[in-house]
Order: structure tokens, then sequence, then C-alpha cells
């Protein structure tokens, strides 16, 4: 009986190395533990054993049904993983082929740089606020300390509606709307769109944006506006920009500045962006001027306020280094694609 | 302004700087430098030489052959120049040495050009003789240099030493940006004075001492002002036995390097002094002057008057004129008369010093026309006081040039002159303000240089009359501030209570808008607010349309910026326009950007402004692309429930059978459509164009941040399809309302899966067909809550005609 075991063990075992196929396998199967196969069959004799014999014959058919299966299984597992193996291998796909991009459209170059500065005022604590673009001569010039025969007036080739009402030559007005509003302390910016009389070229437009900031509190000092602005010089062009502050008029603020950034290109050494001075002119600022903050019911000798205008397409031009202001403007899709 | 550095260095004699030195240092403090051109700028190895002997060239007509005593040597030089004799002392740049430019005064090149040593039609030359233009000037600043040919000086000059400082070219031409507060920086006394405090150097102004010739003014002349609200000082002097003549070198050279052009002695004088002092003069041929009377009064509306550039020039009753006793003479402080114009022939002139009402001239010269120099320096309004001291010296030049005697005396017709402005002194203020530590001393101290006088028993400071910019405390802190120097204080953030940096809600929908147009693959342009009345109708848009009430510029560029656009759409289809035409393809384009709705006509108060988020595109996608994006953006600002699309838009621009209003209940939020084909073609788009505008105003209102989690599903869902015959003119929306109306509670969506027309369909109709699904959320639904709803569905379709199929 043992030997009848021993060979139909090794016919199985046999016939399993010999397949190739998993159905084959299957085959081997059910050819000999099926419920028709040999090694069942050999169960099924047992009748013909003796009966104190029979524990021993069917621990013995037992062991090798379990040594087939084991053989069987390992069998299985090899041959799957050759089959996927081969599946894969026949899958390799030829990876710098072009991608499938879902085209999404781009950002204007001007909101990009707009949504900089935004984003390093926010981080300061500052509200962005808006103001009318159609404005009223007062908060254009004579609450910003320009009376009705201020050469300023002039200077700024301003587009009327009428004698009260024009297209705003400054975002400097949404300063006078804020703090007319009664609630202080302010830090506010104000992103817009400002007009002026000048003809279309590559460095002018009638139309372009500016900037404004304010922060009005007590015991604000010029050294506050030189850090603030100086800390925005930094976040935008990069953490090594140096700024310079050079005195300046504007009637609205007293004392005035402009503020130079060490060119971003060069780092200062000066080169065709900077037209070698190794400067670039970025922004206008000063502290609030008392006649203005009184204008708006504010005290002076109580509190004191900054204010700042940066004019938003030099920015957004230098950065990206655009040569031409009418291309922002002209919006063809192959400039837009680029930012 | 332009002025030559050796100008300011006249008064600020221990000024000693380089040039970039100087620059940067008067920039830091206040008085802007916006270039600075050196007048020896690339002229180098030039010396004086003398022309011992000439020949004609052997094989030339047209050159000489000089002998030239260059000092240590006599050197051999050919040229061509028509205007040389033997004993001329000229210019000569050596072999290996730079001139500036060429002989016909082009631009001068970058490096200058090299000049070597070689040969002129065989007869070697061993430099060059130079024209003025050569040495990168012009005749205007040497009227005395000929029109062609060599420079030659008028004197002996040592051979062999430097012609560059013979002639007066080492020197510099700074250009100031001059703010416009600062009236008393448009002299160079002024800018000298601001050199000075900058450098710490003393400021030496010029003495101004008049000899006299024991005549007395007031034989000669009588003023009367009769408008002294324009006109708060007029002093007149007189200068008789007048010899008009050139005036100095020196005298020319300063004013041609300042940029103005030398005339003659008397000219001269009275724009020296107008640079020098910062007054603008005017002289008078007395001898025109009827009456010897000078009355100081407005013209009548319509009058007439030439100027002395031969112009007639209209008048009006807020034109103040010089006149004398039968006429007017001058436009004061714009332009004198052709009637009293200086001749050659003058005897006797009349210097008039005067003091405008700045805003006055200013408004004058804009409606006459007619800018001038002198109306560009009233119209800042000057200090009265500085009136008296130019013509003073205007006096003092013509006896320094002998041009004429002084009469003595000066008629002075002024108002009371305003009191010096005083500010309180205080110090710790001004450091609370700046941010600094500065100690009264050094206040102080600045104070001195700059001419601000304290008083300590008063605690006062006292600002010059020439600093009428000076006001109020923040004034005296800026001068504190530049003095001390701007890079000196130091870098702080603001103290105090913390505020919320944020975006308005508005604004965060309009980033939102920006970000979902994005991902659709829209890209942002930029458009003008303004644009031409045309476009209403190159947009179909009627006559009689409100769109047309605009607000209007009344000084436009031109028409096509004439009016605030009221529709958003030109914009975006002029950009589509371009891209078209430059043959781009699948172009998709936003905006975000006002309308400018006037609130009445003529407009008298703010327009609504109302912001637009506009969209255009051609190439791939259709009007249901569109329709996507514009959904894709309401749900993202919150707004999940689906708007209504109303196909009785009503819009001219838009093709008739393919537009939308798009609707919340009875909110018209904005509206979308296929380009008219007849407003493609003004656009000159030969494709379909599809456009959508959203007003923000009303999408801001229904918008929404707040998100609330309603939980998933946990039963199953039921669905059931339907197949319908739908007559035509029923939309599909129509179907949606009765689902949404009919459907109940269990209702949780549906889908159109199918849509036909055509050969198994009667004439008429259409075939629709909708997946609904239903789900509760507490249960597993029941065969009949499904049947029961249905029910209702079909009942009220059946009411639009509708049939179900097989």
């Amino acid at each position: 009986m043992k030997e009848r075991l021993e060979k139909l063990k090794a016919e199985a075992i046999r016939q399993i190395n010999e397949s190739e196929a998993l159905d084959k396998l299957n085959e081997v199967r059910v050819n000999f533990l099926g419920k028709k196969g040999e090694l069942t069959a050999v169960l099924k004799s047992m009748k013909d054993v003796a009966p104190e014999d029979r524990p021993k014959v069917g621990q013995l058919v037992n062991e090798a049904r379990e040594e087939i299966e084991k053989v069987l299984d390992e069998a299985k597992t090899n041959m799957e993983r050759k089959l996927r193996e081969a599946k894969m291998a026949a899958e390799v796909i030829d990876v710098t082929l072009p991608s499938q991009k879902s085209n999404m459209g781009h950002r204007h170059p001007n909101t990009i740089a707009l949504e900089e500065v935004e984003r390093i005022f926010i981080g300061m604590g500052y509200e962005v606020v808006e103001g009318p673009e159609v404005e009223k001569d007062y908060y254009n010039f004579e609450a910003l300390n320009i009376p009705a025969d201020h050469p300023a007036k002039d200077e700024q080739d301003t587009f009327y509606v009428n004698g009260d009402i024009l297209l705003r030559t400054q975002t400097s007005g949404v300063q006078i709307h804020e703090m007319e509003k009664g609630r202080l302390p302010i830090r506010m910016i104000a992103p817009g769109r400002v007009f002026r009389a000048d003809e279309v070229d590559a460095t002018h437009s009638p139309s372009f944006h500016q900037i404004e900031g304010l922060v009005v509190d007590k015991n604000i000092t010029f050294a506050d506006l030189k850090g603030t602005l100086a800390e925005f010089a930094k976040e935008l062009f990069g953490e090594g920009t140096k700024v310079k502050f050079r005195p300046h008029h504007f009637p609205f603020t007293e004392p005035s500045a402009e503020m130079d950034v060490s060119c971003f290109k060069c780092g200062g050494s000066g080169c065709r962006f900077c037209k070698g001075e190794g400067w670039i002119e970025i922004l206008g600022c000063g502290m609030v001027h008392p006649k203005v903050l009184r204008m708006c019911n504010i005290d002076p000798e109580e509190y004191s306020g900054f204010a700042f205008g940066v004019g938003l397409e030099r920015i957004a031009l230098l950065k990206y280094e655009i040569d031409d202001m009418r291309l922002l403007y002209e919006n063809d899709i192959r400039f837009l694609k680029q930012f | 302004m332009n002025t030559p550095l050796s100008w300011i260095k006249e008064y600020v004699p221990e000024l000693s700087c380089g040039d970039k030195e100087y620059c940067d240092a008067m920039t830091l403090s206040g008085t802007k430098v916006e270039g600075h051109e050196r007048l020896d700028k690339n002229l180098e190895k030039i010396v004086v030489g003398r022309i011992d002997k000439i020949e004609r060239h052997p094989d030339a007509d047209k050159l000489i052959i000089c002998q030239v005593n260059v000092g240590a040597e006599t050197i051999q030089i050919v040229t061509g120049a028509p205007n040389l004799s033997e004993g001329d002392y000229v210019p000569v740049v050596l072999d290996g040495g730079k001139v500036a430019g060429g002989h016909d005064g082009g631009p001068l090149p970058e490096n200058g050009i090299k000049i070597k040593a070689g040969k002129l039609r065989g007869v070697e030359s061993n430099g060059m003789m130079c024209s003025i233009e050569e040495l990168g000037s012009s005749r205007d600043m040497y009227p005395e240099a000929p029109e062609n040919g060599v420079y030659v000086f008028k004197k002996e000059v040592e051979p062999g030493t430097d012609a560059v400082e013979a002639l007066g070219l080492h020197d510099t031409v700074v250009e100031y940006e001059v703010t416009s507060n600062r009236v008393d920086c448009y002299s160079v006394l002024g800018i000298a004075r601001e050199a000075a405090a900058t450098f710490r150097k003393p400021f030496v102004p010029p003495v101004v001492e008049i000899k006299g010739s024991g005549d007395d003014v007031n034989n000669y002349i009588s003023v009367e002002v009769k408008d002294t609200d324009l006109c708060p000082r007029y002093c007149a002097r007189v200068c008789k036995n007048i010899k008009i003549a050139p005036s100095p070198e020196w005298m020319q050279r300063r004013l041609a390097a300042s940029g103005i052009r030398p005339i003659n002695n008397l000219v001269d004088i009275t724009n020296y002094v107008m640079m020098e002092y910062g007054q603008p003069m005017h002289a008078f041929d007395l001898s025109t002057v009827a009456g010897n009377k000078i009355i100081v009064r407005r013209a009548n509306d319509g009058d007439e008057f030439q100027t002395l550039d031969g112009q007639m020039r209209k008048l009006d009753s807020d034109v103040l004129m010089i006149c004398d006793a039968e006429k007017e003479i001058g436009i004061a402080g714009i332009m004198g008369g052709e009637n009293s114009k200086i001749t050659d022939d003058v005897k006797t002139v009349l210097f008039e010093a005067a003091t405008f009402n700045g805003a006055n001239i200013r408004k004058s010269a804009k409606r006459i026309g007619l800018r001038t120099e002198a109306s560009g320096i009233f119209e800042k309004g000057l200090d009265p006081r500085n009136a008296e001291d130019a013509i003073n010296r205007a006096c003092q030049l013509i006896e320094l040039l002998g041009c004429g005697e002084v009469v003595d005396g000066m008629v002075d017709v002024k108002v009371p002159l305003k009191e010096l402005k005083q500010v309180a002194f205080e110090p710790e203020k001004i450091n609370k303000f700046l941010g600094t530590d500065i100690s009264r001393e050094e206040m102080l101290e600045i104070f001195e240089r700059l001419e601000i006088a304290y008083d300590e028993n008063t605690n006062m400071l006292t600002a010059p009359s020439f600093r009428q910019d000076i006001e109020c405390f923040a004034d005296i802190a800026e001068e504190v501030a530049r003095f001390y120097g701007y890079d000196k204080i130091p870098t702080t953030l603001p103290s105090g209570e913390a505020t919320t940096g944020k975006l308005t809600f508005k604004l965060r929908i309009e980033e939102k808008a920006r970000d979902i147009a994005e991902y659709c693959g829209f890209s942002q342009g930029m458009c003008y607010s303004f644009e031409s009345p045309k476009v209403f109708d190159k947009l179909l848009i009627p006559a009689d349309s409100p769109l047309r009430q605009t607000v209007t510029i009344s000084n436009p560029l031109g028409e096509d910026f004439s009016i605030m656009r009221t529709i958003s759409l030109n914009g975006i289809l002029t950009s589509l326009s371009t891209n078209y035409n430059r043959r781009n393809k699948n172009v998709r384009l936003y905006e975000l950007g006002n309308i400018y709705i006037p609130k009445s006509i003529p407009v008298v108060d703010y327009p609504d402004e109302r912001m637009q988020f506009t969209l255009g595109m051609y190439g791939d996608g259709d009007f249901f692309t569109m329709k996507g994006v514009i959904e894709e953006f309401f749900e993202s600002i919150g707004m999940r429930k689906k708007p209504k699309y109303d196909p009785n838009a009503g819009k001219s621009f838009l093709h008739p059978g393919r537009q939308a209003l798009v609707k919340y209940g009875d909110i018209v939020v904005g509206f979308l459509g296929e380009l008219h084909p007849d407003v493609a073609d003004n656009y000159d788009m030969d494709t379909k164009v599809y456009v959508a505008v959203l007003d923000m105003p009303e999408v801001v209102k229904l918008a929404s941040f707040d998100r609330k989690y309603e939980g998933i599903a946990k039963y199953p869902a039921v669905s059931r399809d339907i197949s319908m015959v739908v007559p035509k003119k029923v939309l599909v929306g129509d179907i949606e309302d009765v689902i949404d109306q009919r459907g109940g509670k269990i209702l949780e969506d549906y889908q159109l899966f199918d849509i036909y027309e055509g050969a198994q369909i009667k004439p008429g109709f259409k075939s629709v067909a909708y997946s609904i699904t239903f789900r509760a959320k507490d249960r597993t639904l029941e065969d009949n809550d499904v049947s029961g709803a249905m029910k209702k569905i079909l009942n009220g379709l059946e009411a639009l005609g509708i049939e179900l199929r097989g």
C-alpha cells in the first residue's frame, strides 16, 4: 500500500513539474485529488485494509495528499508570477512620450505681481480694500492737500468727466475714504486702476494700476515707514535686497521719500535694468501730512501715519523683464502663456 | 534744470568733490540729480597750438599744410579748414588723443573718436586742429566759433597748455529734478544754498553793489498796480545810455550750458539773473512806454494783443496785463509785447522784476496757449523779497558789463510783505515722529545751515523768506530728517494693536473666479475702461438702449478712449480678434473689470461701478462648455443650486437662438451665448465665438464660503429611466423644473442621457430620455415610494404635452 502511494505521489509530482499552464495544473489536481481522483480511489479502497491498519494507511494517504497539494500550490504561485511578469514585460511604455495636460489658463502678470504684494501685506496685518475709479475732485486732490490752484494738478494730466468728477489719477484717494470711516487703527492697501492722459507707447499707458498703502495709529514713526517698506522689498525681491530712501515731495505726505531697491538683476553692480545705477526706483512714500489727517477728522497730535504708493506695472515689467507696456493690454495668448 | 557745476562752486567756493560724490550727496539731501554730463568727456591730449606757417598741399586744392607749435615741439598738420591764418591759436589734438565728435555736430559717439598720425594725400599729418563741434560743444555755447572750420582762440594762449582748460570745458553740467514745493531751487543760488548745507561749506552769494549815476528813477517812470491781488509786488529800475553788444564769454557759456542761447548783453543779463535768482525779469524800451507810466491791470474781455513773437493773442478779464498810459505793452509774467520790444537801437531800458499770483499766471498761460520759461517759474508762486535782490543784481551786471548806466533808485509798489513763518521748536516731538534720537544741538546746527533762525526766548523757529514751503511741524521734521540723513534713521516695524490682514469678501470671490476660469483653460486679459462710442454700433446695440447712456470724458485722448464702458464685451472681443488674426488657435480669455453705469445724465454723482466677470473663447468648445465654466464657478462659491437659463435674453449681439440669461429666481446674474455672426464680422473673426458675462455684484450677494457636511448615503438608491416624446418647443429645462418640483424629498438626482430628433420621431417632436435617482436618508426605499414620486413627475410632464415612449 505504501509503495502504491509513493508511486502515486511521484507520478503526481512528475506531472506537476511537466505542466506548462494553469489549466494543466488543475487537471493534475482533479486527476489525483478530485472526487474521482486516484488518491481518493485509494481512500475508497480502505475497506479492503485490515481494520487495525486503517489509521496508519489513512495517515499515509493524508500525508501524500498534503505533499501533492503543497507542490501544486508552489507550482501555481510560480506560474502566476511568471505570467504576471510576462504581461508586464509586454506593457512597457515610452515614458518620454508627450504628457496630456488639462490646458489650464494663465494669470495676467499684473495679477501675479499684485497677489504677491497682497500676500506680503496681508501677512503684516493689512486689509485689502478698494475705492471708486471714477472719483470726485475732493478725494483725488483737495483732501490730499492739492487745492484747486495747485500746480500738481497740472502735472497729473487728469481726465475729467466734468468740473467735479474725474477719473482718479492715483489710488491715494482711497486713503481719504478709509480715514473718513473713522475706524482706527488703519492698516490697509488699496490696489486699483488709475488713469492719466498719456499717449500709449512702450512705457506709458493712459490706464495703469497702483497699490496704495496706509497705516494710521498712535506712535507711528518715519522709522516704521522705513522698516515696513524694507521688509516689503525683501519679501518681493529677495532676502538680500537693500533699500535706499531719498527725500522727495508729495503734497499729502511730509516728510516724503522715494524708495529705491538694489537692482535685483545685478545685485547692485549696475546692468541694463538699472541703467548702470545699481538701484531701481520702486515707490513713493511719506508720513501722512497733518493737514490731511485733520481734514479726515483725525487729530495729528494724537495719531500719525505713513502712506505709500507703488506702480504695479512697474513691478510687473521689472520682475518679469517685459520690455513693452502695450503687451499688457493686447492679451495675446502667446504672451499670457508665459506666466 | 541744467546748471554747470562751476557756477554752483562760485557760490560755494570751498566745495571740492567729484561729480559722482556731488550728485549722490545732493540727491540724498533732497535735491534730486537726474543726471550729469562732463563737458570734457572723451577729450584727451588736446593742447593749444600756434600756427607758425601755412603752405598749400601739392596734390590737393582744398588742403593746406600747417606747421603748428604745440609747446615742446612743432608738428605738421594737414587740414581742410578754410578759416586759418598764420599766427592763429587753435586747439590741437595730438597723435593718440581723442575728440568727442565729428565736425558735422551730429550725435556724439559713446567713446569719442581716436586721432592718430597718418598721411593725407601723401603728406604726413601728426594731429588734428579741432572745430568746436569736434570738442563736443556747439556754436550756441561758443558763438565766436566759425560755422565751418577750426576754433580759433580770440587771444594769445601759451602753446602746449591745456586747450580744454582754456575753453572752460573742464566742467560738468548737472540736471536737477526740482520738486514743485521748492520754488527757491529753480535757481543757481537756491541749489548752491542746498549744496552748501549738504557739504557743510559756507554759502557765499554775490555781493550786489551798484555805483549808480546820480539821477532819480522817479524822473523816468511811475508805476500803478490796480490789481494787487494778482501782483503783490512790482519793482522797476531804469538804465540809460545802453550799448547793445555781445555779452562776455563767461556769461555766454554759463547760459549756453544751462540751455539758454546767448543773444546780446541786455537779453543775456535778464536771462542770467533769472537763472541765478530764479526771478524772471522783463526789459522794456522806455521810449515805447507812453506817458512814462506803468499800469498793471486786468485785460478786457475780447482784447487782442500781439506778443513779441509776432503772434496775436486773445485776452480776457482774468489775464493780467502790463500797460503804459495808453496801451497794453505786455502780458504779465508770460510774454512782452511786440510794441515795446527791445531793439538794437534802444537807449533807455526799464527793468521789471515783479511777483504775480502763481495760479492766475498758470491759468492764463493755459487759456492763451502760451507757456514760457517765465510763466513756468511765476506759476509756482515766487518770494516777493527776491524781486528786489534780482533787479539790483541785473543793474549791477549792466555796470559790470559796460552795457549802460544805472539810474538811482527803484520804484517799488507792493502790498505789505507777509511776515516770515514761525514754527515752534519741539525736539522731542520731532524725534518721536521720526523714530530717532537726534540731539537738540544737532537739530539747531541743521537749522543754522538752512538759515532757519531760532529764538531761544520764544523757542520759535523762523523760516527764511525764500522757504515758502515751510509751514508746520512736519515741514521742520523733514528738514531735520533730510540733513540728519534718511539713511541714518532706524528701521522698525509699527508697534501697537494687532490687526487682521485679509481680502474683502468681494475680492475673495474674484480670486475664485480667476482660479476657476484658469482651471477651465481661460487666460486672464486686461482691457481698457474707456472705449469708443462706436463700440455700441459694433455690438448692434439699439440706438435707444440705456447702455448708450455713458460717463463721458470731457478731455479724452481721442474718440477711441472717450466713454467709460457700460458693457464689458468689447475688450474681450477685441483681444480675441487680435489673437484670431494672429492665427492663434483655441483661445480662451477672461477679464475682471468694471463697467460704469451713470446714475443720471449729466453725471453728478459716483456712477455705479460694477465688476464684470467676462469670458470669451473660440476654437474647441461650444455653448455648453461655457455654461459648464459658469456652473463650476457657482459651485466653487457655494451657489450649489443650479441656475436657470432663460433663452429670451434679448441680446442684440448674440445669436438669436443661442443665448440665455443666467438667473437665480428673478435675479439675472449674467448671460452667455454664441456671438452674432454680424458682430463676429465686425471684429474680423470668421469663426464661432462664445461669450459669457457675469455681473459680480449680484453674484457676490448669492455667494458664500460656508460649507456643511450632509453625510454619505447609507441606504441604496433606486433609479428609473424614462424615455419621452417631447414637443420641440419644450426645453429640457422645463422638464427638469417638473422633476425638481414633483420629485419630492426622495429625489436625489437626474441625468439626461439621450436627446434625439429625426427619422423615428414624429415631426415637431424630439425624443428625450432621463435617468432619475431616488434615495432616502433614513431607510431603504420601498417600491411604492418610488412609483408615487414617478407618478407625480409623469403627471406633470403630461401637462407639458409630453408622451412616454413605449
